[in-house]
């Protein structure tokens, strides 16, 4: 990500020379975000993700994720699932990437089995849920293409509305449009558009709270599927930083002890 | 054994429930398996019903660096006695350092790449009364240390006491023609068996690429037999363990929506080296029909080079599956197979589906057909008229 940044700081001197386009708008927006939310190193989380059907018929699955920030490409997770009690102990590892494939391990608890799955399944439901691969591996600049749309006010509160267009191979979608707050370079809302380029999910991300000082994180996410009716919650009971992992925290070991 | 289990069990709990505070989990399941047909044998029953228990207690300290599990289960069944016993699939002990972590006691331990068949895994003793798969394994006791490096896991194995194969008995399905007395087992080794086996293996990743090299020294966990009369005067098999040193190696390369699959043994037994391989690959069709739906079509070719002599059936058979995965709320999921003999007309059906109903029980079923079994020369001869259906509900808390 170092490239980038420096990329941010080109763009922020020569767009005083002259008029910046709205592509360029955009990516400069995305890369101030970028920066913003670098340094916090690693972070542990306790979630709670409630899936709802057409009907209402509610289901839950409680999580607890590890990540380490990787400087200079994605992020590495550890993501280990306590209910539904038949997977519990059930652990998915991965190593994203930018613009290659990510690496993906799958740990069955029952056969005692690291199972090596395929990444190019992006736009597949995650735990069966309205969140797709793609929506919650590390979302990185190289990952779109950017267009600045306006500023404007959501919520009451100042936002600028960008247009992304995913880069990498096997996406769910063709365009997303995001209300980024102005104050803390995080996306309120994110409207996911299909191949069909046809309206598919909305999300919306409340109860901001500033961690380490400096970066923001939502405690709960509602991702609504308009095609289905179908909608879930991704509510976060706990963040906590600077747990010291290593890289040794997120190798295919881990994935064996991963209780 | 079964002495030495609850001997083991109880010392366990003496030393550790008034110390630490219980973790409990696990799940209690209910099964009944319906045959299409009489059996081979007029003891043989149509229908079985069985209920099968298994707890899990894990407790960890020292920040995770340290956890006990045990994991003890029992299997009732009604009509089958030798499907009525209890074991210890996990009793362990686990110490993560730096580099390195070592495993103590009674564990589970998978390695491998393929469906059909497992050939590089060996360091469990196959629990055949649960399932004609093998996958279900009896509880090994060893001492694992492993070495984690950055050119890859380095495992070492001792694994002091040996566990004999399960075996349904007289009056249960899916057997040999003749039962197997299995209190009357015939080992190569002089120690029997608490003869020390040894197992090595390296595993690493190296971008698409998962690759594992693998050793051990040690009684096999398939065994050979012979027959005999036993003190009844019927005559029964009785199983053969010889010493075995096998090198394994398996690999995968995951290219986009293909998964390639390698894994290849050779095996030294009783003087004689033999080969044998599985080779395919599984190819997913994401978002089909549709939906969120992702079906996977899977190829393996099952090799042994020792033909028609093999030990297994699988000496030169073709497996074609198709894996449904719905990916709902559910979990529902499906694989549909057939392992195909390329020299005569056995053909081996199986189908496995199972979803989630509600938040704590989930439903599987299980088929399995026999079609054209009639040479007696193989392995699966004594199945032929073994068409079953099995449906298991399972309560997990």
């Amino acid at each position: 990500m170092k490239g980038i940044i420096l990329l941010s700081g080109l763009i922020a001197f020569t767009g005083a020379a002259y008029a910046e386009t709205a592509e360029e708008k955009g990516l400069a927006i995305a890369v101030e975000a970028d920066k913003r939310d670098q340094g916090w190193g690693d972070q542990a989380t306790v979630m709670k993700m409630t899936l709802r059907n057409s009907q209402g018929a509610e289901s839950t699955r409680e999580i607890r994720g590890k990540t380490l920030e990787v400087d200079g490409d994605g992020d590495k997770s550890l993501t280990i699932f306590d209910t539904p009690r038949d997977v519990k102990g059930t652990a998915f590892l991965s190593f994203t990437h930018t613009l290659k494939a990510d690496e993906q391990w799958l740990y069955l608890p029952a056969l005692k089995r690291v199972k090596r799955i395929s990444s190019s399944n992006k736009s597949g439901p995650f735990m069966g849920s309205e969140f797709a691969y793609e929506d919650i591996s590390s979302q990185e600049v190289a990952k779109y293409k950017y267009k600045f749309i306006k500023e404007d006010k959501y919520n009451g509160r100042d936002v600028f509305v960008l247009e992304q267009y995913p880069q990498y191979k096997k996406s769910g979608y063709t365009k997303q449009i995001a209300w980024i707050d102005k104050e803390m370079y995080q996306p309120l809302k994110i409207e996911f558009y299909d191949r069909k380029r046809s309206l598919l999910k909305t999300l919306t991300q409340h109860e901001y709270k500033k961690h380490l000082d400096k970066y923001w994180r939502p405690a709960r996410l509602e991702m609504v599927n308009h095609q289905t009716g179908k909608s879930t919650t991704l509510l976060w009971k706990s963040y906590k930083f600077k747990n010291g992992f290593r890289e040794r925290d997120f190798d295919r070991n881990s994935l064996k002890r991963a209780k | 054994m079964k002495n030495y289990f609850s001997v083991f069990s109880l010392a366990f709990f003496i030393c550790v429930s008034p110390v630490l505070a219980n973790e409990w989990s696990g799940n209690v399941s209910l099964e009944v398996r319906k045959f299409s047909e009489q059996g081979i044998s007029s003891s043989q029953k149509k229908q079985y019903g069985s209920i099968s228990v298994q707890p899990e207690w894990f407790h960890d300290w020292d920040d995770g660096k340290q956890s006990l599990t045990f994991v003890p289960f029992y299997r009732w069944d009604q009509h089958d006695d030798e499907r009525t016993y209890s074991d210890i699939r996990e009793l362990s002990w686990l110490k993560v350092f730096d580099e390195s972590e070592l495993r103590v006691g009674f564990r589970k331990v998978f390695w491998g790449v393929s469906e059909s068949q497992h050939l590089v895994d060996i360091i469990n003793q196959s629990d055949l009364v649960e399932g004609i798969d093998g996958e279900e394994k009896l509880g090994q006791p060893m001492i694992n240390y492993a070495l984690i490096n950055d050119w890859g896991t380095v495992d070492l194995f001792v694994l002091p006491y040996f566990r004999e194969r399960t075996f349904p008995g007289i009056n249960g399905r899916l057997r040999s023609a003749l039962n197997v007395d299995t209190n009357n087992p015939i080992y190569e080794s002089d120690d029997k068996e608490k003869h020390v086996d040894y197992a090595a293996r390296w595993s690493h990743s190296l971008g698409d690429w998962d690759i594992g090299l693998s050793y051990f020294d040690g009684t096999s966990r398939a065994p050979s037999f012979t027959t005999a009369v036993d003190s009844n005067g019927i005559t029964t098999l009785r199983p053969v363990y010889n010493l075995l040193q096998q090198t394994g190696l398996d690999l995968q390369a995951t290219l986009d929506a293909w998964l390639w699959k390698v894994e290849v043994v050779n095996r030294k037994i009783k003087g004689e080296h033999y080969n044998a391989a599985t080779l395919g690959f599984e190819y997913s069709f994401y978002g089909v029909f549709d939906s969120s739906s992702d079906l996977g079509l899977v190829l393996e070719y099952l090799y042994d080079d020792r033909d028609k002599k093999a030990s297994t059936p699988f000496e030169d058979d073709v497996m074609t599956g198709l894996r449904l995965t719905m990916n709902d709320e559910n979990d529902t999921s499906m694989l549909v197979g057939v392992i195909a003999d390329r020299d005569d007309s056995s053909r081996l059906y199986s189908v496995e589906a199972s979803r989630r109903i509600g938040e704590s029980y989930k439903l599987t079923a299980e088929a399995r057909i026999f079609e054209g079994f009639t040479d007696s020369a193989n392995p699966l001869y004594s199945l032929r008229k073994d068409d079953f259906v099995e449906l298991e509900l399972a309560y997990y808390f």
